[in-house]
C-alpha cells in the first residue's frame, strides 16, 4: 500500500507491505534508527514518536494508520548543536547511561509536559509509566523532565 | 588530585557519549546492516525436555526467500565444538565438576524451553519466520525436572551427571564453624530462596556473521561486554575461526547486566553460517526470545544459621545452598555460587568461623549466569536477613547490632574466614551516616503516625560489602577460572597532541568515554576534549577481559594509568634528549615537562611533535613514536561496602509496598566522576528493589516460562520506586594507582535485603518469599492475623 506523511518535516511517500508497523517504516525505509525497538508487546516504549503531535508507542500503530500523519521521531526534536531543552536536562541531569531506552523517553516526556498543568515528581512517574529503564533506576529521568518542564 | 578546567579526576563532567543518544545517532546492533546481509531466525524448542527424533526442513527449503536451514547436526559435521564454561569449580571430594556437553545448537536432546535447534536463513527476516513456521519437528516430550531443590531426585538429564549434580561445593572451617554454633547462646536460622531473576538489558542480544572467502577473514558484530573473550573462545574452544581470523566488534550496547557477558548459541551460529553462506548473516532477538535465550541470574535455594553469644557477638555462620544452574553450564555459571558468594559471607562482620556447602544444579530451564552482583547479593542477603533476624530475636536495636561486629578501621588489612583479605574500610562511618539521612531518631514516631493513618511501616537495614575489582589473576587461577582476568590500555599519543585511549573495557552504560578520558585529561594535563576512549572491537585493541564485576576502573582505569604513566617516562627521555641532558632531570606537572633548576620546559603538544619527528634521536635509546601500551593485574580485589537503609509503608487492606525513603551510603574509595557513580547507585538499587518487591522468573512443572514477557515479568517502573537519597564515605583502595573500589553492583547487591528488612519489620514476620508482591503480602497478613487469634 502507499502511504503519504510528513517526517521531521519531511515530505514522503512510500510504497510499505499491509502489515508494516510505522517503526519499521522509520527505521528501514527513512533511516531514522534513533527509534528503538525493545519488546514485542508494547510495553517498553523504546519505539515512542510522536503523530500529530501526540506521543504513540510507534510499534503499535500500522504505517498505514500514519498515512496523512505529521511524525516527529528523536531526530527531528533538536539537533547536536541545538538541542531540545528535554534533550539537554537529560544530558544535564544523568538522565541515560546505555541511551537505548532514552529517545523514547525523551519524546514520551516532551508530550508530558507539553500536555500536563501541575507537573510534580509523581506526575512524571506516573506519566512515564509506559516507558521502561533498565540503566537509571528512573532518579535522574525524573529529575530531567522536571527541569525541562521549566524550559520549555 | 588536580581539577583540569573542572574535568579532571573527582568532577561530575556530563558525559561525552550523551550528544549520539540523545539526538538518536547511538549505533547499536539493530542500526548496523552489512551489503547483502541475510537474516536468521533460530528453531526453539517448545518443550523443557524432548528428544528430537526428527527435523522435516523441506518445507521450509521450499518457502520462497529461504536460503539456508541448518541444524545441531550440521554445525557437529563442521567441527564447532561446545560452548564451554570457564570455571573450573572442584566438589568436596576433590573430583572436578561435571559439565555437560553444550552444543550450540541442539543435536538429539533439548533441554529447555526456547532452546536452539537449528536456524533457517532467508533473504528477508519474513522469509525467515514463514520458513521456520515450516519445519517440521518430531520430538518425544519427557518428563521435566524444574525444582532445583528437588532436582537430584529428578529424572537424570544428562548422560554424564548423575543425581543433576554439576559439583558438591564446601567452602570454610568446618570445624571450627560446628564448635561455634555449639557455644552459642542464641541461634538464628533462616530458609531463603533467592528469586530467578531475568536481566533484560533494554537492547535484545544480536548478531551479525560476516564472512570473506578471499581472505577467510570472518567479523562478528555483536552486543558484547567483552568482545575479546568472546573472540578468544570462539576460536580456541567452538574452533569457528582462528584468533587471527575474527574480529569482534560489539558496537554502542544497550545494556548487559552480566547477560552479554556469556557465549552464547546464536553469535557462535551465525558467524559460522555466515561462512557456509558466504553472505552476512543478521539476528537480532526479540523480547520473548530474550526472556527464554539471556542467561537468568540467582535461583538459590538455602537454609543458613548465625550463631551468637548473649551479648549479641557473632561467634559462626553456617550455610547450605541448592543452586541452579539451568540446563547447561554457561560461561562463568559455576563461579557465582561458589566463589563470588561462600567468600562474601563474612560481610562487614568479625564472624571467626564460618562454613559453606553449595550444591549446584540442573534442571530443564534457561541456564543461569552473572547478572548485576552476580553471587555477591545472593551472600549479602544471606548475611544481613540474619543479622537483622538475630537482632529482632534478641532484642537488639538492628544497627547497634551490626556495630558491635563490625570489623574495625584499625584491624585492615582483614583476613576473613572464607580467603579474602579486606585492604580497607571504614563501616560504622557508612552506617552513622545512613542513620542521619534516615533520620533514624524520628522512626518510632514516624511509625506510629502511619499506624494513625491504618498503614504499618517498617525499617530495614544493609550493610553490604563486595570483593569487585574482578581479579587478580593469580587468586582466580588459583581457584579454576580459565582466563587471567587483567585488563590492558593503549595510550596513543597522536602527532598533534590529541590522545586516543584504547582501553579492554567495554562501555554499554557506565560512561567510560568520559570517566577514562577524565583521568588521561588529568594524568598527562591535556584538555579533556583532546582524549578519545575507543572500546569494544578486538580489530582496534589487543586484548581486553571486558566488563563485568565492577571491575572498568579498578582493573581497566588502572592499566590506563599505567600505560599514562609510561607515557611521561617516554616523555621525559625524548625531552631530555632535546634539552640535552638526563630523562632524571625532568619533571612532568600539568602537561608541561621541565628541566630541574632551569627555565627550559616542553608543552606535551611539542613533545608528541617531536617524537613523530625525530630529528637527530640516537636510535639505538630512543626510539620514535610516543604510544605506550600496558597490562594491569590488580593485587587484590577491591572491597566497596556501604550501609543501605529502606522505609517502608504497607496497605493492610491491599497488601500494596511503598518505599516511603531510601538512603544508601556507599564507601567506593575515591570517585572519578560523582554524578556518573550516583547513576549507577540508582540503578543498582532499583534493580536490587525489583528483586525484592516485583521481579520473579517463574517456571510452571512442565518447564514453561510463565513469565516471558513485559506482560508477565513484573519490571520497576517510574511510578514503583521512589527518588533516592545516596552519599559516599571514602577509604581510599590501597593497592590501585587511582584508590578505587567500583561502584556498579553495589546497588543490587545492597538494596535487596534492605527493602525486604523493611517488609517483614512492618509485618511483624520472620520470613516473607520475594518478590513480595501485594499478593504474597496480603496473605502473609491473613495468616499472621490467623496465627495470632
Amino acid at each position: 500500500m502507499e502511504v503519504t506523511l510528513t517526517v521531521n518535516g519531511a515530505d514522503h511517500t512510500l510504497d510499505v507491505p499491509d502489515n508494516a508497523l510505522l517503526v519499521e517504516l522509520l527505521r528501514e525505509r527513512l533511516n531514522l534508527t534513533g527509534t528503538h525497538v525493545g519488546c514485542d508487546t508494547s510495553q517498553c516504549g523504546a519505539c515512542v514518536v510522536h503523530m500529530d503531535g501526540r506521543a504513540v508507542k510507534s510499534c503499535t500503530v500500522l504505517a498505514g494508520q500514519a498515512d496523512g500523519a505529521d511524525v516527529t521521531t528523536i531526530e527531528g526534536i533538536g539537533t547536536a548543536d541545538a538541542l531540545h531543552p528535554m534533550q539537554e536536562a537529560f544530558r544535564e541531569c544523568h538522565a541515560l547511561q546505555c541511551g537505548f531506552c532514552t529517545p523514547g523517553m525523551i519524546m514520551a516526556a516532551i508530550d508530558l509536559v507539553r500536555t500536563s498543568d501541575d507537573l510534580d515528581e509523581a506526575a512524571v512517574r506516573d506519566g512515564l509509566e509506559g516507558n521502561l529503564c533498565r540503566c537509571t533506576g528512573y532518579h535522574n529521568i525524573v529529575r530531567a523532565v522536571l527541569s525541562a518542564r521549566d524550559n520549555m | 588530585m588536580s581539577e583540569t578546567g573542572g574535568t579532571g579526576i573527582g568532577a561530575s563532567v556530563r558525559r561525552k557519549e550523551d550528544v549520539r543518544f540523545i539526538t538518536g545517532a547511538g549505533n547499536y546492533m539493530d542500526d548496523i546492516n552489512q551489503p547483502g546481509q541475510t537474516y536468521a531466525v533460530f528453531l526453539r524448542s517448545p518443550h523443557a525436555r524432548a528428544k528430537i527424533l526428527g527435523i522435516d526442513a523441506s518445507g521450509a527449503l521450499a518457502t520462497p526467500g529461504v536460503v539456508a536451514v541448518f541444524t545441531g547436526a550440521d554445525l557437529a559435521a563442521d567441527g564447532i565444538g561446545d560452548l564451554p564454561c570457564g570455571w573450573l569449580v572442584k566438589s568436596r571430594d576433590g573430583s572436578d565438576m561435571i559439565q555437560p556437553p553444550h552444543p550450540p545448537i541442539a543435536v538429539e536432546r533439548v533441554n529447555y524451553v526456547g532452546e536452539p535447534y537449528g536456524i533457517v536463513i532467508a533473504e528477508t527476516l519474513q522469509a525467515a519466520r514463514d520458513g521456520a513456521e515450516a519445519v517440521v519437528t518430531d520430538f518425544e516430550d519427557l518428563p521435566a525436572v524444574v525444582d532445583a531443590a528437588t532436582a537430584t531426585s529428578g529424572d537424570q538429564l544428562h548422560e554424564s551427571v548423575p543425581n543433576n549434580r554439576c559439583y558438591d561445593w564446601e567452602f570454610g572451617d568446618q570445624a571450627a564453624t560446628e564448635a561455634a554454633f555449639a557455644q552459642a547462646a542464641h541461634v538464628t536460622s533462616l530458609d531463603i530462596v533467592n528469586n530467578r531473576l531475568i536481566p533484560n538489558a533494554m537492547e535484545p542480544r544480536a548478531a551479525i556473521g560476516c564472512y570473506e572467502a578471499a581472505s577467510g577473514d570472518y567479523t562478528l558484530y555483536m552486543n558484547s561486554q567483552n568482545p575479546h573473550l568472546e573472540r578468544l573462545v570462539l576460536a580456541a574452544f567452538v574452533q569457528v575461526a582462528p584468533e587471527s581470523k575474527l574480529r569482534v566488534v560489539s558496537p554502542d550496547v544497550g545494556g548487559g547486566f552480566g547477560s552479554k557477558i556469556f557465549v552464547y548459541a546464536e553469535e557462535t551460529a551465525v558467524t559460522w553460517a555466515a561462512g557456509k553462506v558466504r553472505r552476512p548473516v543478521k539476528w537480532v532477538a526479540d523480547r520473548s526470545e530474550s526472556f527464554l535465550g539471556d542467561c537468568h541470574g540467582r535461583d538459590h535455594v538455602t537454609h543458613a544459621e548465625l550463631a551468637l553469644a548473649d551479648d549479641g557477638e557473632f561467634l559462626g555462620m553456617r550455610v547450605a545452598t541448592t543452586a541452579n544452574m539451568g540446563a547447561y553450564l554457561s560461561t562463568f555459571a559455576s563461579s557465582v555460587p561458589t566463589y563470588l558468594y561462600g567468600t562474601l559471607l563474612a560481610g562487614q562482620y568479625r564472624t571467626p568461623a564460618i562454613y559453606v556447602e553449595v550444591q549446584s544444579v540442573f534442571t530443564n530451564t534457561t541456564p543461569v549466569d552473572a547478572y548485576r552482583g552476580a553471587g555477591r547479593p545472593e551472600a549479602t542477603y544471606v548475611v544481613e536477613r540474619l543479622v537483622e533476624t538475630a537482632a529482632r530475636e534478641l532484642g537488639m536495636d538492628p544497627a547497634e547490632l551490626r556495630r558491635r561486629n563490625f570489623i574495625q578501621p584499625d584491624q585492615f588489612p582483614y583476613e576473613t574466614p572464607v580467603a579474602l583479605t579486606y585492604d580497607t574500610g571504614d563501616y560504622e562511618a557508612s552506617l552513622d551516616r545512613a542513620l542521619e539521612h534516615i533520620d533514624h531518631a524520628r522512626f518510632a514516631a514516624r511509625r506510629a503516625e502511619s499506624e494513625a493513618r491504618g498503614r504499618k511501616r517498617g525499617i530495614g537495614f544493609s550493610s553490604y560489602i563486595e570483593a569487585c575489582g574482578l581479579a587478580p589473576s593469580q587468586v582466580a587461577l588459583s581457584l579454576g577460572a580459565g582466563v587471567g582476568l587483567f585488563e590492558s590500555a593503549e595510550v596513543r599519543v597522536n602527532v598533534t597532541g590529541s590522545v586516543t585511549v584504547i582501553t579492554g573495557s567495554h562501555s554499554h552504560g557506565q560512561g567510560h568515554e568520559t570517566t577514562f578520558a577524565q583521568v588521561v585529561s588529568d594524568k598527562l594535563g591535556i584538555p579533556f576534549e583532546n582524549v578519545e576512549v575507543v572500546h569494544g572491537d578486538s580489530g582496534r585493541g589487543d586484548y581486553g577481559l571486558g566488563t563485568y564485576g565492577s571491575r572498568s576502573i579498578a582493573v581497566g582505569g588502572s592499566a590506563i594509568v599505567k600505560a599514562a604513566d609510561k607515557i611521561i617516562a617516554k616523555g621525559k627521555k625524548i625531552v631530555a634528549h632535546n634539552f640535552e641532558t638526563t630523562d632524571d632531570r625532568i619533571d612532568f606537572e600539568d602537561g608541561v615537562f621541565s628541566e630541574q633548576e632551569s627555565n627550559r620546559s616542553m608543552e606535551f603538544g611539542e613533545v608528541a611533535f617531536a617524537a613523530y619527528v625525530p630529528a637527530n634521536f640516537p636510535l639505538d635509546e630512543l626510539e620514535p613514536g610516543l604510544s605506550e601500551k600496558a597490562f594491569y593485574d590488580p593485587g587484590n580485589f577491591t572491597y566497596p561496602a556501604g550501609t543501605h537503609v529502606c522505609e517502608v509503608e504497607i496497605d493492610p487492606e491491599t497488601g500494596t509496598v511503598e518505599i516511603v525513603d531510601f538512603v544508601a551510603v556507599d564507601d567506593f574509595g575515591l570517585i572519578i566522576n560523582p554524578m556518573i557513580v550516583e547513576g549507577q547507585v540508582h540503578g543498582g538499587l532499583v534493580q536490587g528493589i525489583g528483586q525484592a518487591l516485583l521481579e520473579h522468573g517463574v517456571y510452571d512443572e512442565s518447564g514453561q516460562l510463565v513469565t516471558g514477557s513485559y506482560m508477565d515479568y513484573c519490571m520497576p517502573r517510574a511510578d514503583d520506586v521512589p527518588s533516592f537519597t545516596v552519599d559516599t564515605t571514602v577509604t581510599p583502595c590501597t593497592h590501585n594507582p587511582l584508590g578505587v573500589k567500583g561502584c556498579g553492583e553495589a546497588g543490587a547487591i545492597g538494596a535487596t535485603a534492605a527493602v525486604m528488612n523493611a517488609v517483614t519489620d512492618a509485618l511483624g514476620v520472620k520470613e516473607l518469599a520475594m518478590p513480595a508482591t501485594s499478593e504474597t503480602v496480603w496473605n502473609a497478613l491473613r495468616g499472621s492475623r490467623v496465627s495470632r487469634v
